[in-house]
């Protein structure tokens, strides 16, 4: 089993919380804005994601969502998006 | 290893008008993981404040009574004595809980009213633009004490926990916060001892948990965890008050 960590860009408000609770400094806000003009957050660093959910459990708007997925047969790009 | 992290059902799949940052949205989130991992949605019935989460009945999958300011202990009590099967519990701001609605939660409490209380203390008058509330901080700068709040006049700030564990009736008092991530499984576990509590019948229990307001204490999210941090959690300190077994 593998991970997949996906931030939902239009729930997304860009406060940053998860950018600076992150421990292995994996998310960045983008650099675009979303459908309600915030700075969604992104992961800048996907290939350092360990998958602690630190970033989730600390998301006011629930914009985070961390699920398994079946293994890809070449592990490649395994950070997910 | 890896968790796996997604919405509870007990949420709502909705965009909620909180301001970014706002701790209000983790708090909603914990008690939704908890009615979930009870299995008490279908019977679980909450009362709405007024303040910011006004509008908290469109962000669950359960029912909800809007309540008059300050009276959600009111409209729980009516609820819980006419339906002790439900679930019943109230979410207040500490202007609506500690201000206006201070002596509906402390004589609902004395009750031992069979409901729950989830007490969002962010030390301000959210909705209406940032007013002192009674947990404003010594000398914090509100748009009613624009030179900070003057203890001489209005008094220290209020410690709920504490004021209502010194009744005896109260099942569970207890005090945390989720403006970090070590501090919200304990804020969880609290949520969760108390809905237990009260499904166990005890009376009367309250959660009070220290939150932020960005926007009104004119801060990014980011400075409002360290400020609060820094100057609410040595006054309003974390802990369980009261237990049904004796002091916490
Ligand atoms: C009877 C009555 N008095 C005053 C108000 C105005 N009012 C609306 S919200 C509020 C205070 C809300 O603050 P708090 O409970 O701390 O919640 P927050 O917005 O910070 O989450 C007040 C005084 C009202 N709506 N009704
Ligand atoms: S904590 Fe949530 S809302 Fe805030 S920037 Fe991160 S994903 Fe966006
Ligand atoms: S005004 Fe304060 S309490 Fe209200 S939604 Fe914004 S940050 Fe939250």
């Amino acid at each position: 089993m593998t991970h997949e960590h996906l931030v939902n860009r239009d729930k997304c408000k860009g406060c940053g919380v998860c950018v600076e609770a992150c421990p292995k400094n994996v998310l960045a806000l983008s650099e675009d804005v979303n459908a309600k003009g915030y700075f969604p957050a992104k992961q800048a660093r996907p290939d350092d994601c360990v998958f602690c959910a630190i970033c989730a459990t600390m998301c006011p708007d629930v914009a985070i969502t961390i699920r398994e997925i079946a293994d890809q047969a070449p592990t490649e790009n395994k950070g997910g998006k | 290893m890896g968790k796996i992290f997604q919405k509870p059902e007990a949420l709502a799949d909705v965009d909620t008008h909180y301001c970014p940052g706002c701790t209000h949205g983790i708090i909603h989130r914990l008690v939704a993981e908890v009615i979930d991992e009870l299995d008490v949605r279908g019977r679980t019935v909450g009362i709405a404040p007024v303040g910011c989460a006004v509008l908290a009945y469109n962000y669950f999958t359960f029912d909800f009574q809007e309540a008059a300011h300050g009276r959600a202990p009111a409209m729980a009590t009516g609820i819980k004595r006419v339906r002790p099967d439900l679930m019943v519990f109230t979410y207040q701001g500490d202007g609506d809980l500690a201000s206006i609605g201070m002596s509906e939660i402390v004589h609902a409490a004395n009750r031992g009213e069979k409901f729950t209380t989830i007490f969002v203390n962010n030390a301000v008058y959210g909705m209406t633009g940032g007013q002192m509330a009674p947990t404003t901080m010594p000398d914090q700068i509100t748009t009613t004490s624009p030179a900070g709040r003057d203890t001489d006049e209005v008094g220290m700030p209020i410690k709920v926990s504490e004021l209502l564990a010194a009744l005896q009736t109260p099942a569970y008092i207890a005090r945390q916060t989720v403006i970090r991530a070590k501090y919200i499984r304990k804020a969880k576990q609290a949520i969760k001892k108390a809905f237990t509590y009260q499904l166990e019948g005890k009376c009367f229990s309250l959660v009070e948990i220290v939150s932020t307001c960005p926007t009104n204490w004119g801060m990014t999210p980011i400075d409002s965890i360290k400020w609060a941090e820094d100057t609410l959690l040595p006054y309003y300190q974390l802990g369980e008050y009261k237990t049904p077994n004796g002091a916490g």
